[in-house]
């Protein structure tokens, strides 16, 4: 049995995406580790985001299961789950390829958007209105004392601390939109923890940065492996990256699943090999040969 | 075609493009014009027929090319743009001597024309000079107090004086009236600030869905109609009074607000500006046709006016608020309560605003607005997030709408039509999307400035005695939209103020901000 096979967080099974005839992920099965970092790679159009959009939900899975095991035993189907209740209620947040912060919002604010959950069964606004029950909460939030005014302190305090880690906190009051590009993805990792997710789910963390910047990056999400109660899913291109951090790999090509390993094993894996640069002449003209007869 | 001014082109060189600038937009001028201004159709006995009119259509075309010329000249390809120290009293840039020559020449010059104007009684160039004189004084008193204090909190400042002023407004001047017998016009001037408060309150309204929310709302009268309909029925039905009927109005216009939301949830922009146009017309013809519930055309009357602790304001019934009082009957009285009803409705809408904009739920309609994918992928459920969206800016909705009920007195459909969404919209979007204080001013300036054009006696001595300015007002009310759209592409007040802040607050400029795509 393998590291990851033990008492996998996420198990994904025959999870097939059709868009019409185009099926953009065919019957790929993988696990997901407590507290490891997963990478998902390889080349273009491989199909790793569609992946990830059935995960988070973005997509509805045309066949497959995708089982979200919680460690106090709850289980969810992430199939069969909406978006919004996929990050609430299964803990899974993401970031996106193109950043996707709320660019006329300070740093701060994309902070406490993240912590829209917690805030709202504190206000007590949606049992309020709609019911009548908690009116008093939803009062108190209206005139901010009481438990609102405590929970929101609690999450001014959560995005600070957050804010530490990734480095902004001189830069909470600056709207999003004026970050510089390596700072936006930083960002937008602290807003996807700041939901208390137990899968994070990173498309391209490290697109378009610099060395000096990824470096930073990978401490980071070094950082977040060691000391939070989160696994980590992430696509990446930067195979420095991806070959430093992560415990274990799946290689995608054409929508099917090609490898299934540690660093070393996908690392000399022919298949991935070939899907990355190739394969030689001659096997093409052994392949032709063979498709002729 | 914009000419840009290139350092180092020859004087020639200029005159030579600002010519070929201004003979090519008489052209544009001319076609534009010959049609529109250039023949006349003139009922004969023959029958119709077109009389030309070259004297109009070549003052016009002049007008643009010699006007186009002089710009070209002194402005845009200018190398110090007679503009740029006139400029300058908006900003904090400082004066040059220059500046300086050129305010100082134009101020004397103006002041010149008002005295001789004055002497020989000309009062059209009484007025331009005044006018002139008055935007030199008001931008040098503001350079003034931006130099001696250039930290005071200025919108705050506004926002309580404005507030201030509102409340003791009418109080004062009918004391005064009293008093000394002014001969002020109190009736006229209550009435027109019922009306702009109404609209202040609809434009605080619709603010939470277009400004905040970033949903296109077309049909925000609906709403308005919902909540008149329903408070003058339910009075003129049962006899219940307006402060009953008026959180039964407010949540009715809120369920509509969610009946129309569910719909439209999957639509954005275009398509749902025009869902909700529909939305409007389809309230506006049901209340036409309905009639053995609304009346129809005809519409409800004797709807009852609001009391004070039950205490009515009509002259007739016996203990009437002037009589408990110990008073002398007034009918400004039952004015002036109405003035403070709508203050205090339209200062509601807007403490709640603020309050909700701080909260989750106002958070999430903008972080709707800036980004819904984003939104969902933060576990919001935008579904929830709009349908709260829209009850609450229909609730204010429906409120503006039983008080319109209970100060009309009489309400029929015609009173809900589209022109009053447009305006409504135009109130949001000129004042700033999501500014409570720009929408106030931009409800002041539209309402209340659309009023002061009927007052426009300098205008009748510039373009002859038969000219009346009202039959103008579209014009001048389009031409100054266009001026805000050119200038102030992002409304009146052009920044968004963050909701929460760490250290030090500091607005944030619309360009970085989404909003509702008009």
């Amino acid at each position: 049995m393998r590291p990851w096979e033990k008492d996998p967080l996420l198990r994904v099974e025959h999870l097939t995406m059709r868009f019409g005839g185009l099926v953009a992920v065919d019957d790929v099965s993988f696990d997901v580790e407590r507290q490891d970092i997963t990478a998902l790679i390889g080349p273009n159009g491989a199909g790793k985001t569609t992946v990830f959009n059935c995960i988070t939900g973005f997509y509805k899975p045309s066949e497959g299961m995708m089982k979200l095991a919680h460690p106090d035993g709850q289980s969810f189907n992430l199939e069969r789950m909406d978006d919004h209740d996929i990050n609430s209620r299964a803990c899974v947040a993401r970031t996106f390829q193109n950043i996707r912060l709320f660019p006329g919002m300070t740093v701060l604010e994309n902070l406490m958007v993240a912590q829209h959950n917690v805030l709202t069964r504190a206000s007590g606004l949606p049992t309020g209105a709609v019911l009548g029950f908690g009116i008093f909460a939803t009062m108190g939030a209206l005139l901010h004392i009481g438990g609102f005014a405590r929970a929101e302190r609690e999450a001014v305090d959560y995005a600070r601390y957050w804010l530490d880690r990734v480095n902004l906190i001189r830069r909470a009051d600056v709207p999003a939109g004026e970050l510089p590009y390596g700072e936006q993805r930083k960002l937008e990792i602290a807003r996807a923890m700041c939901t208390r997710p137990l899968l994070l789910c990173l498309d391209e963390p490290a697109a378009g940065l610099n060395a000096r910047e990824s470096d930073v990056l990978t401490t980071l999400l070094c950082d977040i492996r060691a000391k939070e109660n989160v696994a980590i899913l992430l696509i990446e291109h930067d195979m420095s990256v991806v070959m430093r951090i992560s415990d274990h790999l799946v290689v995608l090509d054409y929508g099917k699943k090609i490898a299934d390993g540690s660093r070393e094993e996908v690392r000399n894996d022919p298949r991935v090999i070939a899907a990355y640069l190739g394969v030689p002449d001659d096997e093409v003209a052994k392949v032709e040969r063979e498709v002729r007869q | 075609m914009i000419p840009l001014a290139e350092p180092g082109k020859s004087f020639g060189q200029r005159l030579k493009s600002a010519l070929a600038d201004a003979i090519i937009a008489g052209w544009i001028a001319f076609f534009l014009f010959c049609l529109l201004l250039g023949v006349r159709t003139v009922d004969k006995v023959t029958g119709l027929t077109l009389a030309p009119r070259p004297g109009l259509l070549a003052i016009a075309v002049g007008i643009v090319v010699f006007g186009r010329l002089l710009l070209n000249l002194f402005v845009w390809q200018a190398e110090h743009p007679i503009t740029a120290p006139f400029a300058k009293f908006f900003t904090s840039e400082p004066f040059e001597r220059r500046d300086l020559i050129v305010l100082g020449t134009v101020a004397l010059v103006a002041a010149l024309v008002l005295i001789v104007a004055s002497i020989v009684d000309a009062a059209g160039f009484r007025l331009v000079a005044t006018c002139l004189l008055a935007f030199l004084g008001i931008g040098a008193v503001r350079r003034a107090i931006v130099n001696f204090f250039p930290n005071l909190p200025y919108a705050r400042i506004f926002t309580i004086g404005g507030i201030a002023f509102a409340i003791l407004f009418p109080l004062v001047s009918y004391l005064l009236e009293k008093a000394f017998h002014l001969g002020l016009p109190l009736r006229y001037l209550f009435d027109l600030s019922i009306l702009v408060l109404t609209y202040v309150m609809l434009g605080w309204g619709l603010n939470i869905v277009v400004g905040l929310a970033g949903l296109l709302d077309l049909g925000y009268v609906a709403f308005y109609a919902v909540g008149a309909y329903v408070f003058a029925l339910l009075a003129t039905h049962f006899g219940l009074g307006f402060w009953m009927c008026l959180p039964v109005a407010g949540a009715a216009a809120a369920l509509w607000g969610v009946i129309l939301g569910f719909p439209v949830l999957r639509l954005r922009g275009d398509y749902l500006a025009i869902v909700t146009l529909a939305f409007g017309e389809i309230v506006r013809i049901i209340l036409i046709n309905w009639t053995p519930v609304t009346n129809g055309p005809n519409g409800v009357s004797d709807i009852p006016k609001p009391t004070f602790f039950g205490l009515p304001f009509s002259a007739q019934a016996s203990p009437n608020f002037a009589s408990f009082f110990g008073l002398k009957y007034d009918p400004l009285q039952g004015i002036i309560f109405l003035y403070y009803v709508i203050l205090g409705l339209a200062l509601i809408t807007n403490l709640v605003t603020i309050r909700l904009r701080r909260l989750p739920v106002g958070r999430a309609w903008e972080a709707m607005r800036e980004d819904e994918i984003a939104c969902r992928s933060l576990g919001i459920n935008t579904t929830i997030t709009k349908l709260t969206a829209f009850a609450t800016g229909a609730l204010f909705g429906g409120l503006a709408g039983s008080f319109f009920a209970t100060r009309q007195g009489f309400i029929s459909p015609e009173s809900f039509t589209f022109i009053e969404s447009a305006i409504i919209l135009a109130i949001v979007v000129l004042g700033g999307m999501g500014s409570q204080l720009g929408v106030a001013i931009a409800a002041i300036v539209m309402v209340g400035g659309f009023e002061a054009l009927r007052h426009t006696e300098g205008l009748q001595s510039i373009f002859g005695e038969g000219f009346d300015p009202a039959l103008y007002r579209m014009l001048l009310f389009g031409v100054a939209m266009v001026g805000i759209m050119v200038w102030r592409p992002r409304g009146i007040v052009g920044t968004r103020s963050p909701t929460i802040v760490l250290r030090e607050k500091q607005p944030i400029s619309k360009n970085l901000v989404e909003e509702a795509r008009v």
